[in-house]
Parts: structure tokens; sequence; C-alpha cells
């Protein structure tokens, strides 16, 4: 389908991932993408060095908004902004809404936060979704890219919005998660992006988390992201040392044998790959977005581009969305 | 098990034949695993307790990770929150559990309490139990609690303890304290004794603060949360003292932190963030594990390859040179990754694990990473199958 189309399906994109699957990478992948659809695009990060601002070639933002990518050029590409929105932001900015004072802004930076925090589960996680909903329905931008926070608390920072209503019936938290629940619930506003290697490990814990999430949230589920595809070879099939010979070429035989080698550990782990992502097929219903594994060098921008590319072309070959 | 293993070409730093994590398990009481999730960490800490099995220890490893993968890695069904034994062919011992963070708590507010009234009065309170379920730092804190106890058993030697996957090695040393400042906070003795003589504005702002949280969350909650503070006075002292004697035992020479890390850039930074940390409080590493390392084909340096890439387009060697190459830059792009986190962690021994072809899931899993930690490893390998 039409990347621009894709992109423009929901307006926030919540990326989530176990730890060291890449999710930030994708999440700074997927809004440049967007925006070289067209779509002004702003990335939400809840935990600082995410690693999201040198992709882009940028020093570390915080939580003011930033311009990480200007928009123009050839393709008429949007802007790419980016901000921190850390739980402490969020909670000091809503409790000064409900009438903190500066007074008690002291008490609250002693640890009083966490009494908060503990009285209320999920308090802090409900205020973060809470001011992203607010940026949503404010339209800052045509997209919101929220960079989930990582490890298990992907489904915990999700399911916080359900969690609440049970705990706070009446009052304002009542009404934040309600409102929440009803983005993260609205496929038309809200789609989660799972992230993962084609590695056994991420492979279930993926599928465990999409379920989950179904089933306990109740989100949109967009397709998954494979991230790390060793991208393929054509013709190292055979023996080196053979085709040399066969090609009257003058080859020493360590170099043969090193040729040989790493042709082997390639073919070995694309095939692992290959049987990992089938098998994520398998079990987990999804369309599935590969972005390549990048043996160049450094992620920065050039990477950022190439992998920018992979996700557009990516989502061409994805079939268009079926009508809701 | 397939034959994709890559050529060992990595291994330990140090001399030939030496042990560098060999002597770190036989002089350490307590070794905790560090570094940020999804590096193999769970899977590295079983294989040190294990190995140390091996070297004659009564060793025990506590896992943290709800994915349950050291379970797998032990071929048992599932861990409980007492250590379950795990046969091997080891003349030491090797034992396993799973940290049950609400357990090991319940316990420690039953041991501190004065009264059993006391102890289920905190334990049927909802506040108590949002605590012990997601107070951040409870799963760090309850983990320490753990490993001290372990400890303190005669039946181990040596207890090796694999972290939650935060993103501040800090979290972990500082989580005995964590409790005993929340309940040390003004605050809380202003909820727990409001008319007990305390400064005039304090109290002013603790009733503002209370107001509003009230409103926010409801009243109830806030209940909930001093019926809970008034409920553990008295306890506060108990716990202060456990936490001082935890914090003793981890900055003490009989514990090692080991790093564990992969070599990526972005994995590299977090860890090289956790190296700072730990230097912060004056915490050694002990040693730098990299897993999950590419393999080093040879065939000389990255520029080199590239250029023999270039020399043999278009032949049918093409596809192998440029394959060849592309190994040959990414070798060298975490060599250049993991540089500055080596200087940063010396005289620590580095040592590197290859990337496997599977997951592991087995005994034999962790005795062939075993064999890229351990020279002993590599030689039982080498008698047993031959």
């Amino acid at each position: 389908m039409d990347p621009a189309q894709f992109f423009a399906a929901s307006r926030v994109l919540i990326v989530a991932g176990k730890g060291g699957v890449g999710k930030s990478t994708v999440s700074a992948t997927l809004a440049r993408a967007a925006a070289r659809a067209g779509l002004s695009t702003l990335i939400v990060e809840v935990q600082g060095r995410s690693g999201i601002s040198s992709l882009y070639g940028r020093p570390a933002f915080g939580y003011d908004e930033v311009v990480l990518h200007p928009g123009g050029g050839p393709e008429g590409a949007a802007d790419v902004r980016a901000r921190l929105l850390t739980p402490d932001d969020a909670l000091l900015e809503y409790l000064e809404d409900h009438g903190l004072h500066r007074v008690t802004r002291r008490l609250l930076s002693g640890g009083a936060f966490d009494v908060v925090a503990t009285a209320a589960p999920g308090i802090k996680d409900i205020l973060v979704l809470g001011k992203v909903k607010q940026l949503e329905r404010a339209g800052v931008a045509d997209l919101i890219v929220l960079d989930a926070p990582a490890a298990g608390h992907a489904i915990t920072f999700l399911r916080s919005a359900r969690g609440l209503l049970d705990a706070a019936r009446v009052g304002p938290i009542n009404t934040q998660a309600t409102e929440v629940l009803e983005m993260l619930t609205d496929p038309e506003r809200c789609q989660v992006v799972l992230v993962t290697l084609p590695e056994e490990t991420p492979v279930n814990e993926l599928v465990d988390t999409a379920y989950s999430l179904e089933d306990e949230v109740g989100v949109s589920l967009g397709p998954v992201v494979v991230n790390g595809l060793y991208p393929s070879i054509d013709g190292l099939d055979g023996e080196p040392g053979e085709l040399a010979a066969a090609a009257g070429l003058t080859v020493d035989p360590s170099e043969v044998a090193a040729m040989a080698a790493a042709a082997r550990f390639r073919a070995d782990r694309s095939r692992l790959q290959a049987d990992q992502i089938s098998r994520l097929g398998s079990e987990l219903p999804l369309p599935q977005l590969s972005l390549p594994f990048l043996f160049s060098s450094d992620l920065g921008p050039t990477e950022l581009e190439l992998l920018a590319s992979a996700a557009g072309s990516g989502i061409d070959a994805l079939d268009a969305l079926p009508d809701r | 098990m397939s034959a994709a293993t890559p050529p060992p070409s990595q291994g330990t730093s140090g001399t030939p034949g030496d042990d560098p994590l060999g002597r770190l398990l036989d002089h350490h009481a307590v070794v905790i695993c560090t570094g940020s999730g999804g590096v193999g960490k769970t899977t590295t800490a079983a294989v040190l307790a294990m190995e140390a099995a091996h070297r004659g220890r009564r060793a025990c490893v506590v896992t943290i990770d709800p994915a349950r993968r050291l379970a797998d890695a032990m071929g048992l069904e599932g861990l409980t929150d007492t250590p379950a034994q795990v046969a091997g062919p080891w003349p030491g011992e090797l034992w396993a559990m799973m940290l049950d963070t609400k357990a090991t708590f319940d316990a420690l507010v039953r041991r501190n309490a004065e009264t059993p009234e006391q102890a289920e009065a905190i334990l049927g309170n909802r506040f108590y139990r949002n605590i012990s379920g997601s107070l951040s730092g409870t799963q760090e804190y309850m983990a320490t609690e753990k490993l001290y106890e372990l400890h303190g058993e005669d039946r181990f030697d040596l207890v090796v303890v694999d972290t939650p996957p935060t993103r501040n090695a800090l979290d972990f040393l500082d989580a005995p304290r964590r409790l005993t400042r929340f309940l040390d906070h003004r605050l809380y003795r202003v909820l727990v004794a409001p008319t007990r003589g305390l400064a005039r504005a304090v109290n002013v702002a603790a009733q503002t603060f209370l107001r509003t949280t009230s409103r926010v969350v409801g009243a109830e909650v806030v209940q909930d949360a001093i019926e809970f503070f008034s409920a553990f006075d008295g306890m506060e002292a108990g716990f202060r003292e456990r936490a001082a004697a935890v914090a003793e035992l981890l900055e003490s020479d009989q514990t090692a932190f080991v790093l564990v890390t992969a070599p990526r850039r972005d994995v590299v930074e977090e860890a090289t963030f956790f190296a700072d940390k730990l230097a912060e409080a004056d915490i050694t590493v002990r040693a730098l594990i990299v897993n999950r390392v590419h393999p080093h084909f040879g065939a000389g340096p990255p520029a080199a390859v590239e250029r023999r890439a270039q020399a043999l387009e278009g032949t049918a060697l093409a596809p192998f040179a440029a394959n060849l190459a592309d190994f040959a830059s990414l070798a060298a792009t975490e060599d250049g990754h993991l540089a500055g986190l080596t200087g940063r962690v010396a005289p620590a021994p580095v040592v590197k694990v290859p990337f496997l072809d599977t997951d592991v899931h087995d005994l034999s899993g962790l005795d062939r990473i075993a064999t890229h930690l351990f020279p002993d490893a590599a030689a039982r390998a080498g008698d047993g199958v031959g």
C-alpha cells in the first residue's frame, strides 16, 4: 500500500519491543519514512538515551520540542520533530494543572512522587499517555510516533489505563484513563507496532506480547517489524575454491577458506532467520515489515535514509488495509 | 545442534592459559551480572553458576527475568521461590531459583513485624500490595534481599544473581536503601503522625499535597496509604538494619560485578553508562562479558578486504568477496564500539562469546557457551566429544 495512506491510517503509532531489538531505531525509521511520505511527524520519547537523536545526527533532545530533520527536498518531505516526555515531567505538569503550587514542588522532588505513583500504580504511565492523547487531540503533527518504554514495561504501560479505571472510579484520573483507553482502542487514532529480531526468544516474546495487548488492552496492532534481517546475496552457494579454479583465478588458499567460512555463516544465519520469520507468520497472523541488518558501520543519517527507504518499500509491498 | 558454530577465534583477552573468570568464581561469594536488557544476562548468569559447580563449588543462581529463559536453559519445568537443585556431571552443586518478588517481600514483613497482627495488617493493605507489586525498585530490592538471605545460608558457597533489565546499574545497588528512604521521608512522618511536633510549614505543604492527591486519585487511595504507614510504625528499624547489611555485602570484596553486553552500538552505550555509574559508586567491574560477537573470518583488515571485493567484481567470486567484506567491516565496527568500554573497565578481563546458531535451551547449550568463557570448559568439551 501507499506509505502516505499507511501512515495516515492512525494519528498515533506506538512502537514497542523488548530491550535489544532496536525499537528506537525502528521508531526513528518509521518517523522518517512517514515524513518522506509527506506527513509531519513528532517522535515522543519517554526515556532518555534512546539514540534516536544520533541516528538523525543531532544532539540529544529534552522536554522542549526540536526539529530532528527539516522537511523539503525533492520528495517534498515533511518535518520530523521530537521531544522527551518522562513520566515525572508528565506528573509534574499534571499536578500543577490541578492546583499544586510551587511550594509543594520541593516536597514532590523529595521522593513524594513515589507515594503518588504507589498509591495508584500506573499513574505515571497514564499521565504520559494522557499527554500524548492531548498532543494528538491538538493535532500537533500528522503522525505521533511514541517510542514506548523498553523491557517488559510495554504491556504494563499500555495496560495502565484499564488498571486505573478500576483503582480510581471517579475524579480526574478516571476521566484521563477513560480518554486514554478510548484513544488506544480506536484503530483510527492509534496503532501499536511491535518490533522483534528474527531470532527465537525475541519472536516468542513478541507473540506473547501481541496476544496480551489485543486481549487485555484491545489495541489495534499494525504490522510487526522484523529488524536486522540479513540482506540476501545471490551466488553464495558453491565452493569458492572450485569457482576460482573454474574461472582461472589465482586466489590464496587462506582467502578461499575465509570466503567459504563467511559464506557458510551467512547462509546458516539466513536460514535460521527465515525459519523464525515463517514461525512468526504462522503464530501471529499480522503483516510483517522487514528492516535490513546493516553491516556497514555506525548508525547515522545515511543509514537512517537506507532504513527509511526499506520501510517505504516494505509498506509498498503490504496489502491495502481492510476497511474498518 | 547444527554445525553452524562460527570458528572460536575470540576468547579471553589475557595470556594463553589464563583463566580470569574461573578465578573470579573461585574467590567471590556473590557474583552480580549487570547490563541492559536483551544481551544474554540470564544465560550468562546460569553459565557462571554451572562452571562454579564444575569447579567444586556449591553455587546458586537467582534469576529475575519473567520470560523464564533461565528455566528453559536449565531444563527445569519452572523455577520456584526456593532454590531447586540441577543435576549434572560436576563435583560441586548447582541450584537455581526464580525470584518471586511478592513472596520475598511478604516474608520480610513477617520477619520484621512485632506481632503477627501487625504483619497481617500490612499484608492485607492495598497500598502495601501496590508497593510489593509495582513500586519502582521493589524487584531490585527483593533481589538483593534474597541474595543476602541465600548468601547467609551455609549450603551455598556462591550466589550468582541476574539483575532486572534496568536502565541504571545503581538501581540495584540503591535498592535496599530505597524503602528506608521512603519510610524516612518527612511526608510519611506527617502522614503517620500529623500532630507530632513537626515544623508547621512542612505540615501545611504536606496537607496541601494530600488534599491535591486525594482530589486527583481519590480519597480512598490516600486513606490506604495512611493506614499502611501507621501499620508500619515500629518496623523501620529492622528494615533499616537489614538494608545496611545488604548494602555492606554488595560493596564488600566478597561481591564481584560482571558487566554483560553485546557489541552493538546502542547496547555498548548503555553498558558504558552502567560502567560509569558503577565507577561513581566505587564499584569495580571485575569482568566484561560480550555476547553475540560476530566472527572474524580473517583475510586482512577491512579496507584490504573491501579492495579485494572491488577487484573481484564481475567474477564468480564476487558474491563471496562482497560477503567477506560485509563481515570484515562488521567485525571492525564491533571492535570499535567495544574499544572505549574495554578501556573504561580496565584492567577487568574482556571475554567474548560468539553468535550462536541457536538459542540456549538446555545444559549442553550452557556448556557450549562455557567453552568460550573458561579454558577448563573448552578442555572438557575436547575430552568428552573428541
